[in-house]
């Protein structure tokens, strides 16, 4: 990604380079080949319509190419590709706190594998913040109250800038960290050390804490709806709406149930909001993501808890 | 007025109160020229404490609170109350009336008016400065405004509020001087580019200045009263504060812009000796860019959390916008072709301003680009691309404006030689400023950084940028210093020093207070250079 966008960046300063230099030639060489001169009179023009026409066409193609591969690149750059390894972020003033899909918890440093697709979802618990790491190119504003999404796939071995980029506060500046890229023996090394509870593991361990499990059933008795591979798919709403159920959905529907009904169920879901965390938040959706997993994932296909009573 | 002294503006009256209740438009402008420039030198001594505090990496001048109040505070004074007043309500209010051969704006005691609410803003602002500052950035991004500081972000917001209103005015007396208040004969056509560009910045400022002010009352609501509109905890929408801000905010840089366009125009043409070229396409160029530039503004933001194909939409119509700059830069440049140029003070901010705008507007074109400005975004970058369209084009255009029609509004002659030093410090210490933060950009640092020790390679382009921020200084007090100077000792200004074509400098210098003697009646074109025989004099 981090060549694409430098590819394009080098496109664009030769091809403004040299409209620079042409204006500045044009500009220099009238200024000196045109000046006063005794006895001699400027040559009054009126205008042409023809190189009107010609400068604002020209530089209009050349403008439609730099949207056309920017685009592109942009377009990648916002479709995480599937099977992603996921990382679950909170971010805070001043800090960034990483949860990985196998459990393991990091503050203001993020240890990735060489060659893997890397997904942040990432929320923000109070001010917009924005995930930001140079040497990727890759940059996402954090937002409270939603999850926005950021992917990359690193290439090389080494500690880079983690930068928060959207003015936050007093320590705007301190909000810095470093993503560590690691070979991928080194990366299972580090990811061995000490017996953590995957995410989705700590998600369905809250999904019967909070009763949840007691509407959302694994078979079509319950009271809400079945959340068994759900994610990804298009959901019928009350209101005729068919939406996609991603991340945002289910957080939205954790927090404020009655903002999307589902077909055929009715709205007597309690709200969430202010009684879970964002760390637990995210466990819940690592969780219900994870009903969704073919048995031969990563992290293998769970099944829906059981009620207990 | 002594006797036998010719009566103008100037000297008509004396005394406080024949300033603070003139209608005169000439006078109002003046009170402007005093007010902005004063919030100028305020908003500059900012910017100098934010390039000595970067100097090193450590945050070491000021603490943490204080940097983010100086480039919150710097950010709002030079934008709200110098760049988007400056040209309009000093050059603008000066002579939009003359050039079109009216003996006032279509609303004197309006433009009175007007100059009041914007010192009733800037006392505001001031307040706000000396009780502490305010710390939200420029942009006043919530919730972090809303919910999260203890600063004055409320005065602050009112204050630009009060100022808001101010511009809506002058635009409106614009638009209604520009329609209603022309001489005879003086067609549409046959306006000079200056007024066209001042009434394409008068419909940005009606149309957008309003959705400002609405935004601004909507965050002292929220901040206040806690009412749910942009905090996500309390039910709102922090990107509709986004989209409002920069529904405003991102034409706002086309009401700093446009007018310096206009005033470029009128010294490329007097000092190349040239009717412009392409004047339709120039005119309907200003129209044009007024128009589109209220359709990017989500272009600021691209990696905030809008739709993939919201911000492609937006892409493409941000390089609509790009067409109409291009097609103004080719024809300045068009217009010295076959001219007989010299190099007088206001043809050097001239050819700076060309070149600035060149760049700002080049770069301007990497951030319109998607995959480009997911990097670049909220970094140095942007900084420099918009001091380059903002101070490399606006200032500059501003400089050489005042610097044209000095003479005519004092009477006096700045001296030539200073004049030409301070366009070339300007100039040279400009582009030491900010060309290394673009540099800086792409490196990845991020703008509204107090402290980069963790990041020490910034170092030497900081340090360059510090350096030129010096030379820029210097650039700046030398004109207001040889203007004092001028007005006092300078020479005593002929009506038409330049032997320039325009209305404006068939009146007298300095002009009387109702303009013209007579009803003048236009009977020529724009920038019939030809008719006019004399070269510009050679300066000593």
């Amino acid at each position: 990604m981090a060549n694409n966008v430098d590819a394009l960046y080098i496109f664009l300063l030769v091809v403004s380079g040299m409209m620079t230099v042409a204006i500045f030639t044009l500009v220099l060489v009238f200024a000196v080949r045109y000046r006063k001169r005794p006895g001699q009179r400027a040559e009054q023009i009126d205008g042409s319509h023809a190189l009107e026409i010609t400068w604002s066409l020209i530089p209009f193609c050349i403008f439609m190419v730099f949207f056309a591969w920017g685009a592109i690149i942009f377009f990648q750059e916002r479709k995480p590709p599937q099977n992603s390894a996921e990382v679950y972020t909170v971010a805070k003033q001043w800090m960034w706190k990483f949860e990985h899909m196998e459990g393991q918890r990091e503050i203001n440093e993020l240890h990735v594998p060489i060659g893997r697709d890397v997904k942040m979802i990432m929320t923000s618990q109070d001010v917009i913040h924005s995930f930001f790491v140079p040497a990727f190119r890759i940059k996402q504003d954090v937002l409270p109250g939603r999850y926005t999404v950021a992917w990359f796939h690193a290439t090389k071995a080494g500690t880079y800038h983690l930068f928060c980029a959207e003015y936050c506060g007093t320590m705007h500046s301190g909000m810095v960290g470093s993503v560590v890229v690691m070979e991928p023996k080194d990366y299972e090394a580090w990811m061995g050390g000490g017996g953590n509870q995957p995410l989705a593991v700590t998600g369905e361990k809250l999904f019967t804490e909070l009763g949840c499990v007691t509407c959302h059933r694994s078979d079509t008795q319950g009271r809400g709806p079945n959340l068994v591979s759900i994610f990804g798919k298009p959901v019928l709403l009350e209101d005729g709406r068919t939406v996609v159920a991603d991340e945002n959905y289910i957080r939205e529907s954790i927090l404020q149930p009655g903002a999307k009904i589902v077909n055929g169920f009715k709205p007597i879901m309690p709200t969430f909001q202010g009684q879970i965390s964002d760390e637990q938040l995210n466990a819940l959706v690592a969780y219900v993501k994870s009903l969704s997993q073919a048995p031969s994932g990563q992290t293998g296909g769970r099944k829906m808890a059981t009620a207990t009573p | 007025m002594a006797s036998g002294e010719r009566e103008t503006y100037l000297n008509k009256e004396y005394g406080i109160k024949s300033w603070l209740l003139t209608v005169d438009h000439k006078r109002i402008a003046l009170l402007y020229l005093v007010s902005i420039t004063f919030f100028f030198f305020i908003g500059g001594f900012f910017a100098l404490l934010i390039r000595l505090e970067l100097l090193t990496p450590a945050g070491d001048l000021v603490q943490a609170d204080t940097y983010n109040k100086l480039f919150t505070m710097h950010g709002q004074v030079m934008v709200f109350f110098f760049l988007i007043p400056a040209v309009p309500a000093v050059l603008g209010n000066f002579l939009i009336p003359i050039m079109i051969g009216a003996k006032d704006l279509a609303f004197p005691r309006v433009n009175l008016l007007s100059w009041y609410l914007y010192i009733i803003g800037g006392a505001l602002m001031l307040y706000t400065i000396l009780n502490g500052g305010v710390d939200t950035g420029w942009t006043f991004y919530t919730p972090l405004s809303t919910e999260f500081l203890n600063t004055h972000v409320v005065t602050a917001g009112l204050a630009i509020f009060v100022a808001g209103f101010s511009s809506i005015l002058t635009g409106l007396n614009f638009v209604v001087t520009t329609h209603r208040m022309r001489a005879p004969g003086m067609t549409w056509s046959r306006l000079p580019l200056f007024v066209w560009a001042h009434y394409a910045t008068s419909i940005i400022q009606l149309l957008g200045t309003p959705v400002l002010a609405i935004t601004l009352l909507l965050v002292v609501c929220e901040r206040l009263f806690h009412l749910g509109i942009f905090n996500p905890a309390l039910g709102g929408d922090p990107l509709l504060f986004q989209h409002l801000f920069w529904f405003y905010s991102h034409p706002a840089v086309y009401i700093m812009i446009l007018p310096g366009m206009g005033i470029v125009s009128e010294i490329v043409c007097c000092f190349s000796r040239k009717r412009i070229f392409g004047y339709t396409a120039m005119a309907l160029a200003l129209l044009g860019i007024a128009v589109v530039g209220f359709l990017v503004w989500a272009h600021h933001m691209f990696v905030a959390g809008i739709s993939l194909y919201a911000a492609m939409i937006f892409s493409l119509l941000s390089y609509f916008v790009a067409v109409p700059s291009a097609i103004k830069v080719f024809n300045w440049t068009s217009t010295m072709y076959k001219g007989s140029i010299t190099y007088q003070t206001p043809m050097l901010y001239a050819f700076g301003f060309i070149g600035l705008f060149t760049m700002g507007g080049l770069t301007g074109l990497f951030l319109a680009s998607l995959g480009i400005d997911v990097h670049v975004t909220d970094t140095y970058f942007v900084v420099a691309h918009f001091h380059y369209i903002m101070v490399g084009g606006m200032v500059m255009a501003y400089l050489g404006g005042m610097h044209f029609w000095w003479p005519k509004i004092s009477g006096r002659m700045y001296p030539e030689g200073w004049g030409r030093l301070a366009a070339l410090l300007v100039f040279v210490g400009f582009n030491l400023t900010f060309f290394p933060q673009f540099i800086l950009g792409y490196m990845g640092m991020p703008r509204r950084y107090w402290d980069y020790s963790h990041s020490p390679e910034f170092q030497i382009l900081n340090v360059l940028s510090t350096a030129g921020a010096t030379v820029l200084a210097v650039g700046y007090v030398l004109p207001m210093i040889y203007f004092l100077w001028s007005m006092r000792y300078g020479k005593p200004a002929p009506d038409n020093p330049w032997n320039a074509a325009g209305l404006e400098w068939m009146v007298p210098s300095p002009p009387p207070t109702f303009n013209f003697e007579e009803q003048p009646v236009v009977t020529w074109e724009a920038y019939n250079y030809d008719e006019i025989k004399e070269e510009v004099p050679v300066a000593q």
